[in-house]
Parts: C-alpha cells; sequence; structure tokens
C-alpha cells in the first residue's frame, strides 16, 4: 500500500484516473490516424508476402491431384512395396486426375512436384496416367507390368513423402540438401548445388560493394561537409543527380560506358594502353555489376555520412593537431569514432539493399554476375517452381529483416533522411 | 576564398607543363586538354592552407581534392554522357571518330524522332498524325502508362502518408517503433519478394495485369518515402500552435487545413515527389504485375536492353535525366522554403 494519499477530483475521480483516461483517447487518436495506412499495408504488403511464404512450406500438389492415394498411403510402413489395395486406389486416382484441366490439379503437376525429387520420373508418370484407364485388376501387377520403375520403392516413398501438404522439402532443395531414398536428410548431388553458393556470392559482392561505397563516400562525404556552402552545394548536385535518375537510365549509361565498344575501351586504346583487338570485357559479369552497383548505392552511403559529419565541429581536430597527434593518428583516433553512426547507419543500408538486388545484376550481370534474388526470379516466371522460389525469398527475407532489426536497434529508422 | 594565390598559380603551371608533354607525345590535342580539365578542377576546391604549411601539405592536401574529384566525375559523369551520346547519328552507343572533330554531320536527333515514330502507322503522314501518335507510339504509350500510374500512386500515398505521419509524430502514438519500422519496411524487403507476394495474392484476387494492381504496388513502396519526408518536416513542428488554433475556436478539420497543411506543405510535396519519381523509376513490381497494356516506360527500357539495343534508349535517358534535374530543382527550392519558414537562413 502506497502512504501517499490520491488526489480526488471534486466529482470523485482520481486524478490519476483521470489523467489515464484522457491520454488513451489522445492514444487512441493517434493510432487511428495511422490505422488506415497500417491496414492497407498489411493488406497489400504483410498479407501477400505472407501468403508467399506460406507457399514455401504449403505444397499439396499431390493431395489435390490424387487426393484418395494421399490418405490411403499413411498406412504403408515403407518397406518393401504398398499394398494392392493402395495400388487400386492410385490407379483409380490417375484415372480421374487424367480428365482434370484445373491448373495445379493435373497430372503433369503431380509428375513435376515428384521429378523434383526423383529427376528423371515425370515422363512415368505422364505416360501411365495415359494407359491406366485400360489397367485391371490386380492392379499391383499389371502396373509393374506396364513399367518396371513401379517396382522401385523410392518412388512409393517419395510419394508417400510429399502426400503430406507441409513440407520442409523446399527449404532443404534451397540450402542444396535433399532427401535420400531412405527418407534422410543428406547433401544434394554435386550438380545440383547452386543455391548456397550462390547465397555466399550474393553475400560476398554485397560486401565488396559496400566496402567500396564506403572507401569512395567517407572522402567525398568529408569534402562536402567541411566546404563552404556555396561550393558544397555545387557538389551535393552531383551527389544528388544520380540519386533522383532513374535506375534504368543509370544501369544503360554504364553499359553505353563499359561495353566492349564503349567510352572507356575507346579512351584506353586511344591512350594505347590496350590495342584494338585486346578490348577488355567490363561489363556482363561480376566486374559490371559491382561498378554499376556501387554507383547506384554511393549515394545511400555519402548522405548519412554527410549528415553526421556536418555536425562535428572541426575544433576537435584541431585542438588534436594542437596537443601533438599526427594527422593521421588524430583522423583515427578524433574523427573517425565521431563518424561511427553515420558510417553505420550508410553500411547497413547499402548492404541491405545491395543483398536484394534485382534489375542490375540481370542487365549488367551475365552470368557469373546474377544475385540470388535473380534466382528468385527464375523459379517464379521461367521453371514455375514456385515453392522454390518461395523458400529462396524466405531465406533472403529473413537475412534482411535481422539487419533490418540490426538498423532500428543501432540507429533507429527515425532517424533515416533523404538530401 | 580567392581564386588565385600563389600556391594555385604554381600548381596550374605544372599541369600546363604536363599538358604540353602529353600533347608532344601523343601528338593529338584532346587527351592534353582533357587532362588539364580535370586535373585543374580540385585546385578551384583546394581551401587556401595555414601559413606554416609546407611543400608536401600541399601535395597531399592536392591528392586528396583529386581523389574526391574523381570520385564526383565517377557520380555524375555516366548521367551526363548519355546525353551527347543520344545525339549520335550512328547507330552506337560509343563516340565516333566524326563526333570527337565536332563534325555537324555526326550528330542529329533522330533518336529523339525515333522515340515519337516507333510502332506509328504512318510516321510522316499528314492525316491523323497526332491521333497516331497519341494511341500507337510505343513509347508515348509507355510514357503516358508511366505518368498516369505515378500520379495516382504518389497522390495516394501522399494522402495517407501524411495521415499516418500525423499520427506517428504525436508524442502519446503508441507502439511507435513498431509500427513506423513496418511503414518504412517497403522500401527495405527486397523488391523481388514484394514484386512476386503481390503477383501470386493479386492474381487470386483478379488485379494483376491491371491498372489498379500497379497503382497499389506502387503506393506501398511509396509510402515509406512520404514517412520519412513528412514525419521529418513535422519534427519542425511547433505543436503549440495546434493548441493556439484550437483555442481561437478552431475546430479539428480547420486546425489541419489552416494551420497544420500550409506548414507542412513543403514536406507533403516533397514526399509526394519521392513517391512520384519512385513510381516512375519502379520496374520490378511492373515486370511481375503488368500486362503489355500496362507497360511503363523502365519496362519498356528494359526490354529494350535486353532485346534490341538501340541509341533510342540513350535519347529517353536523355530526357529521363532532363526531368530528375527539374525535379531535383523543385526539391531544392521546397527545402529552402521550409528551411526559411521554420526560421534557419540557408547559405
Amino acid at each position: 500500500m502506497s502512504t501517499t494519499k490520491e488526489l480526488i477530483e471534486q466529482d470523485g475521480i482520481s486524478l490519476k484516473d483521470k489523467l489515464a483516461k484522457a491520454t488513451k483517447v489522445q492514444k487512441r487518436r493517434a493510432l487511428l490516424l495511422t490505422m488506415p495506412l497500417v491496414i492497407f499495408l498489411l493488406v497489400s504488403f504483410v498479407m501477400p508476402i505472407g501468403q508467399m511464404l506460406w507457399r514455401s512450406v504449403h505444397n499439396p500438389t499431390v493431395s489435390n491431384v490424387i487426393p484418395n492415394f494421399a490418405i490411403a498411403i499413411q498406412q504403408w510402413d515403407g518397406n518393401a512395396l504398398p499394398s494392392e489395395s493402395v495400388f487400386e486406389v492410385f490407379v483409380k486416382d490417375l484415372v480421374t486426375a487424367k480428365k482434370n484441366r484445373e491448373i495445379g490439379k493435373t497430372v503433369g503437376n503431380l509428375a513435376t512436384r515428384i521429378n523434383y525429387d526423383i529427376p528423371g520420373s515425370r515422363s512415368l508418370f505422364t505416360s501411365t496416367a495415359r494407359k491406366a484407364k485400360k489397367l485391371k485388376a490386380p492392379f499391383k501387377e499389371s502396373l509393374l507390368k506396364l513399367n518396371k520403375k513401379w517396382a522401385n520403392p523410392t518412388l512409393w516413398l517419395s510419394l508417400k513423402r510429399n502426400s503430406k501438404d507441409l513440407t520442409p522439402a523446399f527449404y532443404l532443395a534451397a540450402m542444396d540438401l535433399k532427401y535420400d531414398e531412405r527418407g534422410n536428410i543428406v547433401k544434394a548431388d554435386d550438380l545440383y548445388q547452386i543455391y548456397m553458393s550462390n547465397f555466399i556470392k550474393t553475400i560476398k559482392l554485397s560486401a565488396i560493394i559496400t566496402a567500396i561505397c564506403i572507401l569512395l563516400a567517407y572522402p567525398i562525404a568529408y569534402v562536402l561537409s567541411v566546404l563552404p556552402l556555396r561550393q558544397s552545394n555545387l557538389l551535393m548536385i552531383c551527389v544528388l543527380l544520380p540519386f533522383w535518375t532513374s535506375l534504368l537510365v543509370r544501369t544503360t549509361a554504364w553499359i553505353a560506358i563499359l561495353q566492349t565498344q564503349g567510352v572507356v575501351n575507346d579512351i584506353l586504346v586511344f591512350l594505347g594502353f590496350l590495342s584494338d583487338d585486346g578490348r577488355v570485357q567490363m561489363i556482363y559479369n561480376q566486374t559490371g555489376t559491382i561498378i554499376a552497383m556501387v554507383h547506384i548505392l554511393l549515394p545511400f552511403m555519402v548522405l548519412p555520412l554527410y549528415s553526421v559529419m556536418k555536425t562535428i565541429s572541426p575544433t576537435y581536430m584541431k585542438a588534436a593537431l594542437s596537443m601533438g597527434a599526427r594527422k593521421s593518428y588524430a583522423l583515427r583516433k578524433i574523427y573517425l569514432p565521431l563518424t561511427i553512426p553515420g558510417l553505420g547507419a550508410g553500411t547497413l543500408l547499402v548492404f541491405i539493399l545491395a543483398i536484394g538486388y534485382y534489375i542490375t545484376p540481370a542487365l549488367v550481370g551475365g552470368e557469373d554476375g546474377l544475385l540470388i534474388s535473380n534466382l528468385i526470379a527464375y523459379h517464379i516466371q521461367k521453371s514455375l517452381n514456385w515453392s522454390l522460389g518461395a523458400a529462396l525469398g524466405a531465406i533472403l527475407l529473413v537475412t534482411v529483416l535481422v539487419l533490418y532489426w540490426l538498423y532500428n536497434k543501432l540507429i533507429g529508422i527515425d532517424n533515416l533522411k533523404f538530401g | 576564398m580567392t581564386l588565385f594565390n600563389r600556391e594555385k598559380a604554381i600548381g596550374i603551371v605544372i599541369l600546363l607543363a604536363i599538358a604540353a608533354i602529353i600533347f608532344f607525345t601523343l601528338g593529338s590535342i584532346t587527351p592534353a586538354i582533357g587532362f588539364f580539365v580535370m586535373f585543374v578542377i580540385p585546385l578551384y576546391f583546394m581551401k587556401p592552407l595555414p601559413v606554416f604549411a609546407s611543400k608536401i601539405d600541399y601535395c597531399s592536401n592536392y591528392l586528396f581534392v583529386a581523389i574526391c574529384t574523381f570520385i564526383f566525375i565517377f557520380l555524375i559523369t555516366p548521367v551526363l554522357i548519355i546525353i551527347p551520346l543520344s545525339f549520335n547519328a550512328e547507330p552506337y552507343f560509343t563516340f565516333t571518330q566524326g563526333m570527337l572533330n565536332f563534325d555537324p554531320s555526326a550528330f542529329s536527333t533522330r533518336w529523339y524522332e525515333d522515340i515519337v515514330y516507333n510502332g506509328m502507322v504512318d510516321p510522316h503522314g499528314v492525316k491523323n498524325w497526332w491521333d497516331d501518335m497519341w494511341n500507337n507510339a510505343q513509347w508515348i504509350r509507355s510514357a503516358r502508362n508511366s505518368f498516369f500510374i505515378a500520379t495516382m500512386s504518389a497522390i495516394i500515398a501522399t494522402i495517407i502518408g501524411t495521415i499516418a505521419a500525423l499520427g506517428l509524430s504525436r508524442s502519446e502514438m503508441p507502439y511507435k517503433a513498431l509500427i513506423t519500422s513496418l511503414l518504412i519496411s517497403p522500401m527495405i524487403v527486397p523488391l523481388v519478394i514484394t514484386a512476386t507476394g503481390m503477383f501470386f495474392f493479386y492474381s487470386s484476387i483478379n488485379l494483376a495485369k491491371t491498372f489498379t494492381g500497379v497503382i497499389l504496388a506502387h503506393v506501398t513502396l511509396g509510402i515509406p518515402f512520404v514517412i520519412i519526408t513528412v514525419t521529418a518536416t513535422l519534427s519542425g513542428f511547433d505543436r503549440n500552435l495546434i493548441k493556439a488554433s484550437q483555442s481561437l475556436g478552431a475546430h479539428g478539420w480547420m486546425t489541419f487545413r489552416r494551420v497544420i497543411m500550409p506548414l507542412i506543405m513543403p514536406g507533403m510535396i516533397s514526399g509526394a515527389l519521392f513517391a512520384f519519381i519512385t513510381s516512375l523509376d519502379e520496374i520490378v513490381a511492373v515486370i511481375f504485375l503488368a500486362d503489355v497494356e500496362q507497360r511503363t516506360i523502365p519496362r519498356q527500357m528494359f526490354s529494350g536492353i535486353r532485346e534490341q539495343i538501340s541509341p533510342t534508349i540513350l535519347a529517353v535517358a536523355s530526357v529521363l535525366v532532363l526531368i530528375s534535374i527539374i525535379l531535383l530543382t523543385v526539391m531544392e527550392l521546397l527545402r529552402r522554403r521550409s528551411e526559411r519558414l521554420r526560421g534557419i537562413t540557408p547559405g
């Protein structure tokens, strides 16, 4: 019990309660103002992404195409072959599935799905489905007679595994792992190990790009912060104009500059550094990706650095110098620590943006400059393995969100400013 | 700061000497001029050093400024170089010998004409020329789509973004950090993920391949910019003005209309411009969500770069650079106005 007496108003309600009530109303009002946008974003942004992530673990292809079989197979213990009754359900389901034309419920979908697991099994399903109508009891025997591959227990194990709607298989695939015949998790064949190496490459390239951005942004942010306003405004245009120019325009410009018949090669040939047939390929590879992306992301490093450096008083450095510190020592011990907030903000921002970049690598990356985003887009648009694309996306998203959380923790997102 | 002092004069003399050596060894004037122009710029930006500075100090300072100059050149050149390249008379992406010698016949505006003509039924006809251009020219159609989508999404994003920013900037706002990070996240989440999610979701509610779908996607992507700029403006906003207005009898809407809005107008406009340019430049969502009907300028450029790379793209790019220069100027004027309103004098 508190010893202080509560203040009571004339109407008998304590002041504390009244204040709480008043602030509650205020709070609700503030919250109400943000609600339209929050709801809009939840519907147009969070929900679609959530739905996509759900796709990465939820793949009901097998139970959609052959629903009765998906239930029946669950009783099979995984030894030898399933019983005759399971075979019967399987054949009957195939017959009905053959007639289905609905997207996501055709035999073709089923064949593709199992083909992810057991490469080369696609034609087995499609050809069997064509002849399924003619099969007679006993179904087990006639199916094996039709194609000997049905005697392979691996196939049935895969069917059983994929009968469950929820599956971690796509995350395994995204991490270059797979199920072996017995259902254990093992490393994928060397030929199929492309995702982890691509993740590592994406992170490596992003790190290189961020590092180059730091190296280039630090001196110019410093110059911008110490020059008199009239001159620094002039130079600021050099930073802001690219920032405001279309991404496609800048990428196009880099193609014009870096291609083998482009400006840089022309200059090098003209100056005699290169022979006319020894022109360097600088675009459509990793080099091109790095140069173009550094150019595109550099303003994101310069602007936060500049806003921090502008607040640092030049007297600190002068004081250090006057007390006998050498310039390099003073820079390291006095100036650099003061710029850490801006450096951190820029680094995280550039890294976050670089890791998810899509357009520039797609246009100037050639083959070895492709990043993880390009693989995701490939699976969504071309190979149509949506679940795998979603799984790769989920891994990328988690990485980015961790960095975003870190950014929020260290710098605070409300400190972000442009220009 | 004087333009010419003793040290700078010495610097210019040294540079002239090196330029002369380059001229005599290569036998061509262009690289010598290029060298001189590039290395004389840092001199302009060098600050006068204290009297006790040694020659080494001058040299290292010059070196530092020179490096910075090159970084600035690295930043600005790609944006500017496409403008002369777009006047190329040949279908190449590089300067021809004629262009380097300033031969007038090496320059032409044919790629700019191509922007208009490309896709037209009868580019040189007289009858219904305007109709033909307006409806059939590919780039014109993309431009119309782009501006329509960008305008709509900027308006929507600014309205709901400003309302939310008004709530966010209140001190009583609960869950402020959480909600702010949610509202900024469309800028952080990789575009491919956002676009993929929207593609599946909008397909399921029949909004994919419609203008509505693309506009909604662009509103989502423009929101963070509106939030950031408007909350920045509101952070310098004196809340007592609201109380004053209310004490004088103005109700909520009137206070907003007559007191708050005029003061945050610069922030709102720059937020809207940001949202506009984000949408104008956005391509990933367009690739996933739009059909040929909704083709925008970036989309057209994207397929242009991939399929039939021609200097028409450079001409379009030059026009876009011009637009961004105009927008940048507007932003700068707005920033100055906002500073003046807040009582900070610009330098």
